[in-house]
């Protein structure tokens, strides 16, 4: 019976604890399908519905994401904020990584590319130099570090 | 800038430049049907299968083929939807006779709203859901209400983008109600 009763109030604890679902946090992740704007800066007749719609569902219990796919089924795809991750709504996640890792390999092609023709011809480290230059070289750099 | 890759820049640019302008232009409204309709033509009116408002299955415009239908866009969110659909009851009601009907179009509503608001101003016409308005694009709609007189021979033959009133109807369903297929 103990055992029972702590397993209750465990479970009541937990749910007191879960935080609840507010009309803020699916606002922002939606928009106003006729404006084409965020709902939560919208004041068009339809967004009044679209909240009104979202407060009927907080009410019943459902999660943001239940309410989501509530508002999909009534309004379509374009009532969410971002594309889904899924069918042909990938692409709008896939795309744009795809471009700019072509755009960083294009860059690094191209720096290499240049590096490669733009350097000194015969390296730079100083074995063609003439001896007497050489002399004279280090005779300048002695003089430096006095 | 070397002739290796002039070509590919300025292609690229050029493709740029066109997908920009594709951008800009298809953001405007369709007016081609407002124009033809100006010039005096009719137009193949679009044709989808929709959800039905209310009960199970989908429709169209199709399975009213030999009807002259009042193709009414609509929404219950729209205050100005809400002021003519007594005219639009009315006039279903009137034209049933004649071979005529409203057929609503609802867009982009919440279903129970909308049937809420059916309810309230007890309208018996039938009406489709367009849910992502969808349809609307096909037919060039920019705002709500609109409404398109489509001809026994499914074309449109009239619209109005705004409220319509009875004088509209009396000039262009009257004509179209006593033609034949």
């Amino acid at each position: 019976m103990r055992v029972l009763l702590a397993l209750a109030l465990l479970l009541l604890l937990t749910a007191a604890a879960e935080p609840k679902t507010t009309l803020p946090d699916v606002e922002d992740e939606v928009m106003c399908v006729e404006c084409r704007t965020a709902l939560n800066i919208s004041q068009a007749p339809v967004a009044d519905q679209e909240r009104a719609f979202i407060r009927d569902r907080l009410a019943e219990g459902m999660t943001k994401d239940e309410i989501k796919d509530a508002l999909v089924e009534e309004y379509g795809p374009a009532v969410l904020a971002v594309p889904e991750r899924k069918g042909f709504d990938l692409t709008a996640w896939v795309v744009p990584g795809a471009l700019v890792a072509l755009a960083a390999l294009g860059v690094s092609l191209l720096a290499r590319r240049w590096r490669g023709t733009s350097g000194p011809a015969g390296g730079d480290d100083g074995a063609d130099l003439d001896p007497d230059d050489a002399r004279r070289l280090d005779a300048d750099l002695a003089a430096f570090d006095r | 800038m070397r002739p290796r890759v002039y070509w590919p820049v300025t292609l690229a640019a050029a493709a740029l430049v066109a997908l920009l302008t594709y951008g800009v232009a298809s953001v405007g409204p369709d007016t081609s049907l407002d124009e033809a309709l100006r010039d005096g033509e009719r137009v193949e009116a679009p044709v989808k299968d929709l959800p039905r408002l209310g009960s199970s299955g989908t429709g169209s415009l199709a399975e009213h083929a030999g009807k002259v239908v009042v193709l009414n866009v609509w929404a219950s969110w729209c205050p100005p939807c809400k002021s003519e659909m007594p005219l639009l009851q009315r006039t279903h009601d009137r034209i049933a006779a004649r071979d005529g009907m409203v057929l609503g179009i609802d867009t982009q509503d919440a279903s129970d709203k909308a049937l809420a608001f059916l309810r309230e101003k007890r309208i018996t016409f039938p009406s489709l859901r367009d849910r992502d308005r969808e349809y609307g694009r096909d037919l060039g709609v920019s705002g709500y209400p609109e409404t398109f007189l489509i001809d026994r021979q499914g074309r449109i033959a009239a619209l109005r983008r705004g409220p319509i009133d009875q004088a509209w109807l009396d000039e262009h369903l009257e004509p179209l109600l006593k033609e034949r297929t």
